[in-house]
């Protein structure tokens, strides 16, 4: 079966371009997996696979306790990205994005690293604490690989924006307010601002993240940018359902729910 | 040259750069550029140093620890005394500098980590002074165990906030600033405690704390009219070391870095970083680190809340490697010995860390000539750690 790579699913998909985040072992590996599929099921068109890390730096207190939570499971890097195939095989088409902090990645090797993504059918990579100047290599051996790196931007990359747009792959992911990830009431007027310029330099299209949680927040940004990244809030719902997801009577049942809060968060 | 680093990338060798949130990009790159203005503008210089003079009480003397150097009989033995320093440690150089300099960038509000509370109390002091905003993230257990320290931070009006991820210390306390910094990132400055964090922070702290080494090159030139042969200081983040061994980089002096190997090398419980920890990124910089095979960050071990964090200074990482200071691990139970004889034999208490420094200084001293001289930078004051040492000393007598 042929998918889509990150390009074409990034530049056919019609707002919201949805790129939800979970992450990989919270609570288990086997509920990373049917999340993943549901994920698809409720409109995504790009997941991002998220990897836990002892010190995230750029996440707010959910997705922290989330990954402890994984931690705890054992969740690793590798492991992780093993549970990629095991989603291609139930069915999964979109594109996966490995988002990962960079020390894991060092630990691993970045080629090996790169190597193993191409290896478990992954399409990309994010790394949220290497910045632009710290990225040359990183890029180039995605490239190589056919992988793509995605580019961030926040609310104070100020002249920064240019290049960072410029040289953005598959989508630009746009930091909607400074601050770690995690809810927003809502988004400051400078935001949008900021989002319109950011949209005018990316040749790409670009999704906007960080504190996304309603669904007005979804048809606010609507004529502002491409797409939408949300994290925090569905693992805020798989928090919610610690207990059922994982217990096999329930978990379809509890499923079926952050299905339905996902859907609705992007529907019209 | 060694110490031309580090290069136009943040890099010293391999080491350091910016592994930071994009967020944060911008407001590093305003600091490398306004530090820079800074340290090359005489009225913020004369201002640095009279604030030091005046208000923190520099210069520090350089002692001769006669009575130690009879007692082992080899080189003789001088000790910077930084313990004398305002606050009691040498942290206060580092604080006043970086909170001029905010103050010079027009930044009313500053954030800090702390583990014991040393740094935490350097720079609510000097908060206090110039009439700053001062925020500090200590680790909930940390807050624990150091209760004196956070009222001390209190009571200059400082306000302590406790940091409850992961292990709630010294590691979690950075983690949760620089969170902080990068929600507020336009109105505060980010006052880090030591040599570590994303470039320009290791290279700022550094020329903060040389005037460590400066002073003890003067000093020294005037009592002995040369240089020492040696000079030994603890390294945890390693600022009290990067301020004494930078000024002597191209010198002719052997440069040792004690690290704590807490119950030993042999076992879990130390934060050597150096000698057994591998290469990886903390707090935005690439360095040593105590982690696991997957790269998830451990937590370290010391008897000294100083010295306990699993990172360390990215210069220190490159010296190292560069083969240009040896860096050796000294235990609990070592550091608390020399801590134990220098007490008795000079009369001064050390802090705890500057108790490693000494330990490893000793068995250097003991292996040198009599015409030898070793310096030691003796970076606090004990008072802060006599409950534990207390502790320390009982339970060791009742095993």
């Amino acid at each position: 079966m042929s998918r889509k790579n990150v390009y074409e699913a990034a530049a056919t998909a019609e707002y919201p371009l949805f790129i939800p985040f979970i992450m990989a072992g919270d609570p288990d590996a086997e509920t990373t997996i049917e999340l993943a599929l549901a994920m698809e099921e409720a409109g995504a068109h790009i997941l991002e696979l998220g990897i836990p890390y002892s010190d995230p730096l750029a996440d707010g207190p959910a997705l922290q306790r989330s990954a402890l939570r994984a931690l705890k499971q054992g969740m690793n890097l590798r492991a992780a990205m093993n549970l990629v195939p095991a989603m291609r095989q139930r069915g999964l088409s979109i594109p996966v994005i490995i988002f990962t902090y960079y020390n894991p990645v060092l630990q691993m090797g970045e080629t090996a690293f790169l190597d193993y993504a191409k290896e478990v059918e992954a399409d990309g990579v994010l790394i949220p604490d290497l910045p632009f100047e710290e990225s040359e290599k990183v890029n180039a051996h995605a490239k190589e690989r056919g992988l793509v790196n995605i580019s961030l931007v926040a609310p104070t990359s100020s002249t920064r924006i240019k290049k960072i747009a410029e040289r953005a792959e598959g989508f630009l992911y746009c930091v909607s307010s400074l601050g770690v990830t995690g809810t927003r009431e809502s988004f400051p007027p400078e935001a949008f601002t900021f989002i319109e310029t950011v949209k005018q330099n990316s040749a790409v299209p670009v999704a906007v993240g960080f504190g996304i949680s309603k669904k007005e927040h979804v048809k606010g940004l609507a004529e502002s940018c491409d797409g939408v990244i949300v994290g925090s809030a569905i693992m805020r719902q798989v928090e919610e359902r610690l207990e059922s997801l994982t217990d096999s009577k329930d978990r379809e049942k509890a499923l079926t729910e952050i299905k339905t809060f996902v859907s609705s968060l992007i529907s019209s | 040259m060694i110490s031309a680093y580090p290069d136009k990338n943040g890099r010293f060798g391999t080491f350091g750069g910016q592994f930071v949130p994009e967020t944060l990009m911008y407001a590093l790159e305003e600091l490398e550029q306004s530090f820079q203005e800074a340290w090359n503008d005489r009225d913020f210089m004369d201002e640095y140093t009279h604030t030091l003079a005046e208000y923190a009480g520099r210069p520090t003397p350089l002692t001769f620890a006669e009575r130690m150097t009879e007692k082992l009989g080899g080189a003789k033995i001088y000790l910077k005394r930084e313990d004398l320093l305002h606050t009691g440690a040498h942290k206060l150089n580092n604080a006043v500098g970086q909170a001029l300099l905010a103050k010079r960038m027009g930044k009313t509000k500053i954030v800090a980590e702390t583990g014991a509370g040393q740094h935490g109390v350097a720079a609510a002091t000097v908060c206090a002074r110039l009439g700053l905003e001062c925020k500090v993230f200590m680790g909930e257990e940390d807050m624990r165990r150091q209760a004196l320290n956070v009222f001390r931070m209190e009571l200059l009006g400082a306000e302590v906030v406790p940091a409850v991820s992961g292990s709630k210390t010294l590691k979690d306390a950075t983690n949760e600033a620089i969170r902080y910094w990068v929600a507020n990132v336009e109105d505060t400055f980010y006052l880090i405690g030591s040599v570590v964090g994303p470039h320009p922070y290791p290279r700022i702290v550094r020329d903060f704390q040389r005037v460590i080494g400066d002073e003890t090159k003067r000093q020294f030139q005037e009592k002995e009219a040369t240089l020492p042969d040696a000079a030994v200081a603890c390294v945890g983040g390693g600022s009290n070391a990067m301020g004494m061994f930078y000024p002597l980089l191209e010198d002719d002096v052997k440069l040792y870095g004690a690290e704590a190997a807490g119950k030993g090398l042999a076992t879990d419980k130390h934060a050597a970083t150096i000698t057994k920890g591998t290469k990886g990124v903390i707090h935005g910089s690439l360095t040593y680190l105590i982690q696991d095979e997957h790269g998830q960050i451990t937590e370290p071990y010391s008897i000294s809340a100083g010295l306990d964090y699993p990172g360390i200074g990215p210069e220190h990482a490159y010296l190292s490697e560069s083969g240009r200071v040896d860096y050796e691990g000294v235990t609990d139970q070592e550091a608390l010995a020399a801590l134990s004889v220098l007490t008795r034999t000079e009369g001064i208490l050390p802090a705890i860390e500057s108790a490693h420094a000494l330990h490893l200084a000793f068995e250097k001293a003991k292996t040198m000539k009599k015409s030898e001289s070793i310096v030691i930078c003796l970076s606090g004051r004990g008072d802060k750690d006599v409950n534990s040492i207390k502790e320390a000393m009982e339970k060791e007598s009742g095993e």
